[in-house]
C-alpha cells in the first residue's frame, strides 16, 4: 500500500520517465496506473503534479521531455471521466497546443490535445481555435509515423465533430490542411479515418460553400486514387477489412454532390475495366452516389451510364452473378431517379429494339436474350410509368410474335415482362385502394385485351414445342398469369380456369416429359398455395373442382395410362397445399393402401404389392411428416395403423400361407413404426390392444407360429411405443417376442430391446435374461441378448452389467467353442454401442440417458484390456480385439482421447490382428479412423509421440493392405499427419516411411497414389532437400 | 532484384473442367479393379500433388503452366504397362530462357510422384524453341539432371515452382 501514498508519487514519475532499459514497459504502465489512481481519488491535485513534474516537461533532454509530456498526456486520457477546473484545462490545453511545435516530443502533445479536446463542454472556443491554429502551423502529418498520423487524424475528426463552429470560421485553411494531411496516406487504419474525415467535412460545409467547391477537385483527386480498394499485400486485411474500407470510401465519395463531375467519369472508367472486382465496386458506388447526388446532377451522365451499363449486362454471363445483380440494382436506382429519360433511352436503344424485332427471324444468342430480359424486367418493376412505357412499346408486338411462331426468345421476354408487371402489381397493389389505379393503367388494359391470345399461344408452345426451354417458359408464363390476385382485372376467371384445365391435362397425359411434368406440378401447388394465402374466395372453388377433385380421382382410376408412382406424387404434392385437401387425399390414400395390401396378401399380386409400396412410401415421406409439422392431431396416423390391423383381422384366415414379399414387408413395418411413433400414448394403447388381440387370436386359430407379417407388424408397434404407454400383458408379450427371436426373427429382438428400454420391470428382465442365457445355444439368442443389453444400457439400468459380464465370460472361457457364436458375442458390443436406424432412437421415443456410451466404454474397456493381456489362445485374443474394436470405434472420440495413452498399444495390436482376415475389413477401417482421430486431435498428441515407432510400423503395413482402398488411403493420411509431430521424434523413421510410400506410389488405386504423393512430399520436407529422387 | 520479364504479357487460357471419379459407396465402385495411370492422371499429377502438370508455376509468371498452355493433356504420352512417360511442352516464347527450368520442374515433379519403375522423357515441342536440341539433350541426360539437383540454388528454385497453388 506504500505505493499509493502521495509521497511516493514522485518515485512513480521517475519510473515512468526513466528511459533506460532497467524499467520494463509493464513496470512503467503500473506506475502510470498508480498515479492515475491517486489523482482520481483526489490524493494529489493535478496542479501539484504539474509543479512536481516541471523539470521533466521543460528539460532540454529530448527523450526525458518526451516521456514527461507523454506521462501528463496519458494521465489526462485516463482521467477523461473526472471533471477538472476550467482554469486548469485552459492552461493545460495552451501548453499542449504550444508543444505541437516540438517535433521531438510530439507523441505526448498529440495524446494530450486529443484527451483534452474530447472533453467537449470544457473547452472554450478560443482554446479550440488555438489548437487548430497550432495544428495547421506546425504539423506535417504525412512526415510522421503511423501511430502519430492516426492521432493527428483523430484530432481533426474531433475538431469537426465537437467544434464545428470553430472549423466553420476557418473554412479555406481547414480544408487545405485536410487535403495536405491525407494526401498519400497508405496505412489501412489511417485510411479508414481519412475517408471518414472527408465525409464529415463535406457534411459540415453547405453545398454552396466556396472553400469546399474550390477544393473539391483536389480532395477528390486524393480520394479517387484509392478506388477500387485493393490490397497488394494481403496481410493488410488482418487489421481493417477490405469491405470496411470500401464502404468508408463509398460514403466519402457520396458525401457531397460537388464530387459528381469527378466521381462519375472515374467510376465509369473503372466500370469498363476487365477486372470483375473493380466492376462490382464501380457499380456499387454508382448506385449509392446516384441516390446521393440527386437527379439534376446525374441527368447529364445518363447516356454514358446507360451505354456502359448495357455493355456490362450484355457481357456478364450467368456465372458473374455479382456483376449482373449490381448492374440491375444500379439500373433500378437510375430509373427511379428520373422516370422518363432513361426509360426512353432503353426504349430507343438500337440493340434492344433490333433484337426484339428479329426474334422470330434470326436466332440471337442466349446470353443477349437473357440480358435484355433482365433489363426489361428491372425497368418494368421500377415504376408504374416505366412499366407502361415498356408495355406500350414492346408488348403487343411480342404477343403477336409468340402467337405466330413460338420460339424461346420471345417467350422468355414475354414471361419476364409478365413477372415484372405482376411484382409491380403486388408491390403497389394488394387489397388497397391503389388497385383501381392499377387496373386502369395502360399496361393492365393492354394485358387484358391480349390475355386470350397470349394464353392460347403459351398453351400452344407447351404442347407443340420440342425444346424443353420453350415449354418451360410456357409453363412459367401461364403460372404467372394464374398467380395474379383476384382484384386484378387483367386476367379473368375464365382464363384462370382454362389455365388450370390445361395444367391438369398435362399432369394426366403428358407424363413422358419428366421435366415439364415436374414444373407443371410445382406450378399447380404454387397456385393453390397462393389463392389459399390470399383468401381468394372466387378462385378457390374453381381450384377445388378442376384440380383437387381430379387428382383425388386419379388414385382409384385404373384406366389411366399414367404410372402409379406419378399419380401418388401428384396427389401428395397437391395435398400439401392445405389441411382440407390433405384430409381428402388421406381418405383416398387409405382406401388405396388397404385395397392394394389386401390384393397382394390374398393372391400375391405383384402389381398391387408395388402400388402398396409406393403408397406406403408416400405416407412415410410426405403425409406423416406433413401432419407432424402442422401439428394438428394424431388422428390420421392412428387411423391408418388401426385400418391396417383391421384389414389383417379380416384377411387373417386367408393369407396364412402366402409368402409376403420382403420389400413390401419392410415398407409396411417401417410405415407402421412411423405411424405409431407419431401417435399419442392413449392412441398407442388402442393400437397395441388391437394388435395384441389379433396376434393372440392367430395363436388360438392356428396353434402354430403366426405368420411373419403379423409378428413383424407387432414388433413395429412395440418398437415405436412411448414410455408412458400402458401395456396390459407384458409377460405374454415378452413370451411371444422371446419365442419369435429364438426362431431367428430379428425384428423381434429390436422389439425386445425397445420393450426393456421403455417398460422396465425387474422381474420380467430377470425372467428373460435367465431364459436367454440358460440355453444360449444359437446365434439368435445372442443377438436378442445384445439388443436387450442395448435397451438397458441406454436407460442406464444396472442389470446391463449382468449382460456384459455374461458376454465377457463367454468370450474368455469358451475358447474351444464354435467360432460363429464367439463372433456373434463380440459383435454384440457393436450392437450395444452403435446408433440404430431401426429402433431405439429419438424418433421412436427411446429413453436415452446422457453419456451412456461413455459409461459402457468405461465399464468394458478395462475388463477387455486385462483379459487381452491374460489370454493365451489366439482365437480368444482375436475375438476380444474384435469386441474392443467395436467398443472403441463407436465410443465418442473425446472418451477415447482421455484413455489414449493406455489404448494406443492395444489399438495397434488390434489393427494388426484384424488385418489378417478379409472379413474384418470394415471393423479395421473404423478402428483406423479412431486412430486418425487421435492423431489429428491436439489432446492426443502426447500419446502419439510416446508410441511413434509402433504406430509408424503398423501404418506402414496397412499402407499395403490389399482388401480395402479406404484403409490404405487413411493409413497414408495418418502418416501425413504424423509428419507434423516434433522433428526429433519422427525424423528417425523418415527412411522407413518413404520406403513404404514408394510402393504406395504404384498402388492400383488413383486416390491412394494421390495421397502417397502428398505424404511423401510432407515427409520429404521435414528434412532438407536431400530426399532421394 | 527481379529481372525484367522476357514475356511480360502472356496469353492466359482457362483451366479445363475435370470429370468426377467414382468413390467407395458409388454403385460402380470396385475394390479390386486397378486404375491405370493414364494421360489425365499424369496431367493431374502436374496439377494437384500426385496429379502432377497443372500446378507447376511458370518461373516467370504467377500462372500455372496449364493456364499458359505450356502443357496440354494431348502433349502427354503414357504407357502404364511399359512404364513409360513422355511429356512434350511448349515454352511460352521461342527464346524462353526458362525452358530448361520448366523442363527440370516437370521432371522432378514426375520423379517424386510416379513409381520408380517409370522412365520419364521430357521434350520441347518441335519448332517452339530456339535452342531445341540443346534443351532436349540437357533435360534427358541423367548425369546432368543429377548434377543440377546437387545445386542448392537450382533445387530451391524447383521447389518454389512445385509449391502447390491453392486457389
Amino acid at each position: 500500500m506504500a505505493d499509493s501514498t502521495p509521497i511516493n508519487f514522485v518515485k512513480h514519475i521517475e519510473t515512468y520517465v526513466d528511459s533506460s532499459s532497467s524499467k520494463s514497459p509493464a513496470h512503467q504502465d503500473a506506475s502510470l496506473d498508480a498515479i492515475a489512481k491517486l489523482l482520481m481519488n483526489d490524493m494529489i491535485t493535478l496542479e501539484s503534479l504539474v509543479r512536481e513534474m516541471g523539470m521533466y516537461l521543460t528539460t532540454t533532454d529530448n527523450i526525458i521531455r518526451a516521456r514527461g509530456i507523454l506521462l501528463l498526456a496519458e494521465l489526462l486520457t485516463r482521467l477523461s471521466s473526472k471533471s477538472l477546473e476550467n482554469a486548469t484545462i485552459h492552461s493545460l490545453i495552451g501548453f499542449f497546443a504550444e508543444r505541437l511545435s516540438d517535433w521531438r516530443a510530439l507523441r505526448g502533445a498529440l495524446v494530450g490535445c486529443l484527451a483534452l479536446m474530447k472533453r467537449k463542454g470544457d473547452i472554450s472556443k478560443s482554446d479550440a481555435t488555438a489548437v487548430a491554429q497550432s495544428f495547421m502551423q506546425n504539423l506535417q502529418v504525412q512526415s510522421l509515423g503511423q501511430h502519430d498520423r492516426k492521432l493527428c487524424f483523430e484530432i481533426l475528426e474531433c475538431l469537426i465533430d465537437c467544434y464545428p463552429d470553430t472549423v466553420m470560421t476557418m473554412e479555406d485553411d481547414f480544408v487545405y490542411v485536410i487535403c495536405e494531411a491525407i494526401d498519400g496516406e497508405k496505412d489501412p487504419q489511417c485510411l479508414l479515418l481519412t475517408f471518414h474525415l472527408v465525409e464529415i467535412v463535406a457534411h459540415l460545409y453547405p453545398d454552396s460553400s466556396n472553400s469546399l467547391a474550390s477544393y473539391a477537385e483536389d480532395l477528390f483527386n486524393i480520394l479517387g486514387s484509392y478506388f477500387p480498394i485493393h490490397f497488394t499485400h494481403p496481410k493488410g486485411e488482418d487489421d481493417v477489412k477490405r469491405e470496411e474500407l470500401s464502404r468508408a470510401l463509398m460514403l466519402a465519395f457520396a458525401s457531397t454532390p460537388l464530387f459528381e463531375p469527378f466521381a462519375i467519369p472515374l467510376l465509369l472508367e473503372k466500370l469498363s475495366s476487365s477486372l470483375p472486382s473493380s466492376k462490382v465496386e464501380s457499380l456499387k458506388y454508382l448506385s449509392y452516389c446516384t441516390v446521393k447526388y440527386g437527379p439534376h446532377r446525374m441527368l447529364q451522365h445518363f447516356e454514358l451510364l446507360w451505354s456502359s451499363l448495357k455493355d456490362t449486362i450484355f457481357s456478364s454471363g450467368q456465372s458473374d452473378n455479382k456483376i449482373a445483380s449490381e448492374s440491375l440494382i444500379l439500373l433500378k436506382n437510375l430509373i427511379q431517379q428520373d422516370d422518363g429519360k432513361l426509360v426512353n433511352l432503353i426504349l430507343n436503344d438500337a440493340d434492344i429494339t433490333s433484337t426484339l424485332k428479329s426474334l422470330n427471324t434470326t436466332v440471337p444468342d442466349q446470353q443477349r436474350i437473357n440480358a435484355i430480359g433482365r433489363i426489361l424486367h428491372v425497368s418494368a418493376t421500377s415504376s408504374i410509368a416505366s412499366c407502361n412505357a415498356i408495355f406500350q412499346s414492346f408488348f403487343s408486338d411480342l404477343v403477336t410474335q409468340v402467337s405466330d411462331r413460338p420460339n424461346f426468345g420471345c417467350l422468355y421476354i414475354c414471361v419476364e415482362l409478365l413477372s415484372a408487371c405482376r411484382s409491380l402489381f403486388m408491390n403497389h397493389g394488394g387489397p388497397t385502394s391503389l388497385n383501381h389505379n392499377n387496373n386502369e393503367q395502360p399496361w393492365c388494359i393492354m394485358l387484358h385485351s391480349l390475355c386470350d391470345k397470349l394464353t392460347s399461344s403459351l398453351v400452344k408452345s407447351i404442347k407443340e414445342s420440342s425444346e424443353d426451354a420453350c415449354s418451360q417458359s410456357g409453363v412459367e408464363g401461364l403460372k404467372i398469369l394464374a398467380l395474379f390476385p383476384g382484384s386484378f382485372m387483367g386476367v379473368s376467371k375464365v382464363i384462370f380456369e382454362s389455365i388450370l384445365v390445361e395444367f391438369v391435362s398435362i399432369i394426366v397425359f403428358k407424363f413422358d416429359n419428366g421435366v415439364l411434368w415436374g414444373s407443371v406440378l410445382k406450378a399447380l401447388s404454387e397456385i393453390g398455395s397462393f389463392i389459399e394465402e390470399s383468401h381468394d374466395f372466387e378462385k378457390i372453388p374453381s381450384f377445388d373442382v378442376i384440380v383437387v377433385e381430379k387428382m383425388v380421382g386419379l388414385l382409384s382410376d385404373d384406366d389411366s395410362s399414367m404410372p402409379f408412382s406419378l399419380k401418388v406424387k401428384a396427389v401428395s404434392e397437391i395435398g400439401t397445399i392445405n389441411l382440407k385437401y390433405m384430409m381428402k387425399i388421406v381418405e383416398e390414400l387409405n382406401k388405396s393402401v388397404i385395397t392394394s395390401l389386401h390384393k397382394s396378401w390374398i393372391d400375391g399380386n405383384s402389381k398391387s404389392a408395388e402400388h402398396a409400396m409406393l403408397l406406403l412410401e408416400c405416407y412415410d415421406n410426405k403425409v406423416l411428416p406433413w401432419f407432424q409439422n402442422v401439428n394438428i392431431s394424431d388422428d390420421v396416423a392412428t387411423n391408418f395403423a388401426l385400418k391396417i390391423w383391421e384389414q389383417i383381422e379380416e384377411d387373417i384366415t386367408l393369407f396364412s400361407d402366402t409368402h409376403v414379399e420382403k420389400k413390401l414387408l419392410e415398407a409396411t413395418t417401417d410405415t407402421m413404426k412411423n405411424a405409431v411413433a407419431s401417435c399419442s400414448s392413449e392412441n398407442q394403447t388402442k393400437i397395441l390392444d388391437k394388435s395384441f388381440t389379433i396376434l393372440s387370436s392367430t395363436f388360438k386359430v392356428k396353434k402354430s407360429n403366426p405368420v411373419n407379417l403379423i409378428i413383424s407388424l407387432f414388433d413395429s408397434v412395440i418398437i415405436a411405443l412411448h414410455p408412458k404407454t400402458h401395456v396390459k400383458n407384458p409377460k405374454i408379450i415378452l413370451q411371444i417376442l422371446t419365442e419369435s427371436l429364438t426362431n431367428g426373427h430379428i425384428p423381434s429382438s429390436h422389439a425386445l430391446g425397445s420393450f426393456f428400454n421403455k417398460i422396465p420391470s425387474k422381474e420380467s428382465i430377470d425372467i428373460s435374461f435367465i431364459q436367454l442365457t440358460k440355453s444360449c445355444s444359437n446365434v439368435n439368442e445372442i443377438v436378442g441378448l445384445s439388443w436387450m443389453g442395448k435397451g438397458l444400457v441406454m436407460r442406464g439400468d444396472e442389470k446391463v452389467k449382468d449382460v456384459i459380464m455374461f458376454f465377457l465370460d463367454f468370450l474368455i472361457s469358451n475358447s474351444s467353442q464354435d467360432q460363429e457364436m464367439m463372433r456373434a458375442v463380440a459383435d454384440s458390443f457393436s450392437v450395444m454401442m452403435s446408433d440404430s436406424e431401426k429402433c431405439l432412437n429419438k424418433k421412436l421415443h427411446a429413453v436415452i440417458k446422457p453419456l451412456y456410451k461413455q459409461r459402457l466404454f468405461s465399464i468394458v474397456v478395462p475388463i477387455l484390456q486385462s483379459s487381452i493381456v491374460k489370454s493365451d489362445s489366439v482365437i480368444t485374443r482375436s475375438m476380444l480385439h474384435r469386441a474392443l474394436a467395436h467398443v472403441i470405434s463407436n465410443a465418442p472420440l473425446s472418451a477415447v482421447l482421455g484413455e489414449a495413452k493406455k489404448l494406443i498399444a492395444l489399438m495397434l495390436d488390434g489393427l494388426t490382428i484384424l488385418s489378417e482376415d478379409v472379413e474384418n475389413r470394415d471393423i479395421l477401417y473404423n478402428l483406423l479412423l479412431v486412430l486418425s482421430g487421435i492423431l489429428t486431435d491436439k489432446n492426443g498428441e502426447e500419446a502419439i509421440v510416446e508410441n511413434v515407432y509402433i504406430i509408424v510400423r503398423c501404418l506402414s503395413k496397412l499402407v499395403a493392405y490389399p482388401h480395402m482402398m479406404l484403409v490404405r488411403e487413411t493409413a497414408i493420411q495418418c502418416l501425413t499427419a504424423m509428419s507434423e509431430l516434433p522433428y526429433a521424434r519422427v525424423y528417425p523413421f523418415r527412411q522407413e516411411v518413404v520406403q513404404a510410400l514408394s510402393k504406395a506410389l504404384d498402388d492400383s488405386k488413383r486416390s491412394v497414389r494421390q495421397e502417397a504423393v502428398k505424404c511423401r512430399q510432407a515427409w520429404a520436407s521435414i528434412s532438407s532437400r536431400s530426399l532421394h529422387i | 532484384m527481379a529481372p525484367a520479364l522476357i514475356n511480360a504479357n502472356p496469353v492466359v487460357y482457362e483451366k479445363k473442367e475435370r470429370p468426377a471419379r467414382s468413390r467407395p459407396g458409388d454403385a460402380d465402385f470396385n475394390e479390386y479393379a486397378a486404375d491405370i495411370i493414364d494421360q489425365l492422371e499424369i496431367f493431374d499429377i502436374l496439377s494437384t500433388f500426385l496429379h502432377h502438370i497443372r500446378d507447376i508455376k511458370d518461373p516467370e509468371h504467377p500462372y500455372s503452366l496449364e493456364e499458359l498452355k505450356v502443357i496440354t493433356e494431348d502433349a502427354i504420352e503414357v504407357d502404364d504397362k511399359r512404364s513409360y512417360v513422355r511429356v512434350t511442352f511448349t515454352p511460352t516464347v521461342e527464346h524462353c530462357s526458362m525452358a530448361t527450368v520448366i523442363g527440370l520442374c516437370l521432371r522432378v515433379k514426375l520423379m517424386r510422384s510416379l513409381p520408380s519403375r517409370f522412365k520419364v522423357d521430357i521434350k520441347v515441342a518441335p519448332g517452339t524453341h530456339a535452342t531445341e536440341d540443346a534443351v532436349n539433350k540437357q533435360l534427358n541426360d541423367k548425369e546432368r539432371v543429377a548434377a543440377a539437383l546437387e545445386n542448392p540454388n537450382l533445387v530451391d528454385m524447383v521447389d518454389e515452382c512445385l509449391t502447390p497453388s491453392y486457389e
